[in-house]
C-alpha cells in the first residue's frame, strides 16, 4: 500500500478532470460549437464592414476573443458547477474528510478548471483556423493571457462555487458579473471604436485586459500596452489567488 | 499505557443561539465498540463532524489515535474512516473509480487488493463496474462503508448507518463491522436503534442539549438504570396502584424490580390484597428503558 505525499492532490485533479470529461459533449463541444456559432455570424454580418487595429480583417481579430471569451466562461463554470453540485448532493465530504490540505485543495480545482478551459479555447481555435487566415505574432503572451485569464476564473468559480448556497445563486454570480464582464471586454471589437467615456470604463475591467494581451499574442498589436495587461491581470490574479486561499484556509461555508 | 482511539476534551460548538456541544469530554479506548446516543439534536453529528474535521470546534481539543484534528490534522484523518448519516455519492463515477478515487485522496495508489477484499466483503463485486446512479438504496449504503475503509482506518465512526436500511442489509452490515471490531478497529456508533446499540457496543455515552449525560459499559447502564419489571392485569385494578404500581393502559400494572428475586413477594403481597392476576409479563432490562430515565432525569 505504498503512499505518496502529492497523491491526494494528483487524484482531485485526476477526479476533476475525468469529471468534466466523462461529460465533454456538454463541457468541451458544446461551448466550441457556441463559439463558432457566434463566429459564423458575427464574420458574416461584419467581416466587410469593420477591421481591426486598422487594417486586420475582423474575423481574424474576433476569434482570439472568441477564443478566450470560450477558455474563461469555461474556467469559471468548471470550478464552479463542479463545487456546488458536490456541496448539494453532499458528496463533498469525501473530499473534506481525506487529508487534504486547502493548498492542495485550491491547486487541483483551479488546475482542472484551467485545463478545461484551455480545452475549450484550443478547440475553439482549431475550428476557426479554416475560416480564418490567422498567425500567432507573440505566442508566449498568448499562452501567458490565457493560462493566467483561466486561472483568474477558475478562482473565481471556486469562490463562487463556495459562496453560493443554490444553483440560483451561481446562476446570478455568472450572468450578472462574469457574462456582462466578459462580453463587454473587447470580444466583438477594439476600444478604441468605442467613445471616450465607454473606452475609460472598459478600463476598469479585468477582462478588456486578459482578452487583449491575448490578441497582442496574435497581431503583434493591442488596444493598451501588453505589459500594462499583464500587470493588471497578474495583480488580479494574486489577489483573488489570496483570497481563495483565505476562504478556504478559514473552511469558509465547507467547515461548519 | 497507550494513547485513546479518541480523546475529546472540553469541546464546544455553537450555531448562533444554539449550543450544539456544551463542553463535551469523552475518551473511547482502542479496540472499542464504542455507542453514541442521544436524542435528535443532541449533538451526535456535530461532535463526530469535529472529531473528522468537517466541522470546526469553538474550543477544546479532539484526538485520533493522538493526532489532533486540527493541528496535525493530517495523521489525525487517515486515522479515522467515517460512513456519513446521509445517502451522498458522486454520480459521475462507478464503485470501482469511487474506490480508487477515495483511496487517492488518502495517498495511496495501487489499492485493488484491499478494494477487492472490501468488495468482496460487503458484497458489492458484482456492482464494481456499475455506476453509482445505479445501485439501490442499501447498495448505496454499502458504498459508503467500504469508502470509508479504503485508507484502513484503525478508527471507524458510523453515523446512523442503519437509518432505513432493512432488515437483511443490517444483519450483514453488523456481520461486517463486528468482525472489524474483532481484527481490532475501533467502533463508534451513533443509532436510534437502541436495541443494536445495546447488543453491539461495550461501552455506551448518551448526549443531551451537547452534554455527556451518561457514560458507562452497557451492562452497567443496564443495572443501574433499567430496572427488571413485572407487569400484571388483575381483575381489580385499583389494588396495584395502592401497592405502588404504575398503571398503564388496558388495566395493566406495572412493578419495577431490581432483580427478579423480588418477583415472588410482589406476586404474595397482590395476593394479600385480594387481587386477582388475569395475565402476567415479565420484563427485562432494556436499553430503551435506559435511554427514557436518562434523557427524564438529565
Amino acid at each position: 500500500m505504498p503512499e505518496s505525499r502529492l497523491a491526494g492532490f494528483r487524484t482531485l485533479l485526476y477526479k476533476e478532470v475525468l469529471r468534466f470529461w466523462k461529460v465533454g459533449f456538454q463541457t468541451v463541444l458544446a461551448p466550441v460549437i457556441n463559439a463558432m456559432l457566434f463566429l459564423l455570424i458575427f464574420s458574416h454580418v461584419l467581416d466587410r464592414h469593420v477591421t481591426g487595429y486598422g487594417e486586420v480583417a475582423y474575423t481574424a481579430f474576433l476569434v482570439p476573443g472568441l477564443v478566450m471569451m470560450s477558455l474563461l466562461q469555461n474556467a469559471f463554470a468548471n470550478s464552479s458547477s463542479s463545487l456546488i453540485q458536490s456541496k448539494i448532493t453532499g458528496n463533498i465530504i469525501f473530499v473534506l474528510l481525506p487529508p487534504l490540505s486547502y493548498r492542495e485543495f485550491y491547486a487541483a480545482y483551479v488546475i482542472a478548471s484551467m485545463l478545461r478551459g484551455l480545452f475549450v479555447g484550443a478547440g475553439v481555435l482549431l475550428v476557426s483556423i479554416p475560416f480564418v487566415d490567422l498567425s500567432l505574432a507573440a505566442p508566449g503572451w498568448a499562452l501567458a493571457f490565457a493560462l493566467m485569464g483561466s486561472a483568474i476564473l477558475a478562482s473565481l468559480g471556486v469562490i463562487a462555487g463556495i459562496w453560493a448556497d443554490k444553483f440560483d445563486q451561481l446562476a446570478g454570480f455568472q450572468n450578472f458579473l462574469i457574462m456582462p464582464l466578459t462580453m463587454l471586454s473587447g470580444v466583438f471589437y477594439s476600444l478604441h471604436s468605442l467613445p471616450q467615456l465607454w473606452q475609460d470604463v472598459s478600463h476598469a475591467n479585468p477582462f478588456f485586459f486578459m482578452i487583449d494581451g491575448f490578441r497582442y499574442g496574435f497581431f503583434g498589436q493591442s488596444d493598451v500596452s501588453p505589459w500594462l495587461s499583464l500587470g493588471v491581470v497578474s495583480v488580479c490574479l494574486m489577489l483573488l489567488a489570496a483570497l481563495t486561499l483565505a476562504m478556504l484556509a478559514r473552511g469558509y461555508k465547507l467547515r461548519a | 499505557m497507550s494513547l485513546p482511539a479518541i480523546r475529546i476534551a472540553s469541546v464546544t460548538k455553537r450555531y448562533g443561539s444554539v449550543q450544539a456541544l456544551a463542553g463535551v469530554d469523552l475518551e473511547v479506548d482502542r479496540g472499542e465498540f464504542f455507542g453514541l446516543l442521544g436524542p435528535n439534536g443532541a449533538g451526535k453529528t456535530t461532535l463526530i463532524s469535529s472529531l473528522s474535521g468537517l466541522v470546526r470546534a469553538d474550543s477544546g481539543t479532539l484526538e485520533v489515535m493522538g493526532h489532533d484534528v486540527v493541528s496535525d490534522y493530517r495523521n489525525a484523518r487517515r486515522k479515522l474512516g467515517v460512513v456519513p448519516q446521509e445517502l451522498v455519492f458522486d454520480p459521475f463515477f462507478t464503485v470501482r473509480e469511487l474506490l480508487r478515487i477515495q483511496s487517492g485522496y488518502f495517498g495511496i495508489r495501487h489499492n485493488d487488493d484491499w478494494i477487492d477484499e472490501i468488495l468482496a466483503s460487503l458484497d458489492l463485486t458484482a456492482k464494481a463496474s456499475a455506476n453509482m446512479r445505479m445501485l439501490s438504496g442499501g447498495m448505496k449504503r454499502r458504498v459508503l462503508v467500504a469508502q470509508a475503509l479504503v485508507h484502513r482506518p484503525p478508527v471507524i465512526v458510523l453515523d446512523e448507518p442503519t437509518a432505513g436500511v432493512d432488515v437483511e442489509l443490517r444483519q450483514g452490515l453488523w456481520q461486517f463491522i463486528r468482525k472489524l471490531n474483532r481484527d481490532g478497529h475501533t467502533i463508534v456508533l451513533t443509532t436510534h436503534y437502541l436495541e443494536e446499540a445495546e447488543a453491539l457496543c461495550g461501552r455506551i455515552a448518551m448526549l443531551k442539549a451537547g452534554r455527556v449525560v451518561a457514560l458507562d459499559t452497557t451492562d452497567n447502564l443496564l443495572q443501574r438504570f433499567a430496572t427488571h419489571s413485572l407487569r400484571v392485569r388483575l381483575d381489580r385494578p385499583e389494588i396495584a396502584g395502592r401497592l405502588g404500581a404504575t398503571l398503564a393502559e388496558g388495566g395493566w400494572a406495572e412493578f419495577a424490580l431490581d432483580t427478579y428475586d423480588e418477583v415472588e413477594p410482589t406476586l404474595a403481597r397482590l395476593r394479600e390484597a385480594g387481587g386477582r392476576i388475569v395475565e402476567m409479563q415479565l420484563g427485562e432490562a432494556d436499553l430503551e428503558r435506559v435511554f427514557v430515565e436518562v434523557m427524564h432525569h438529565a
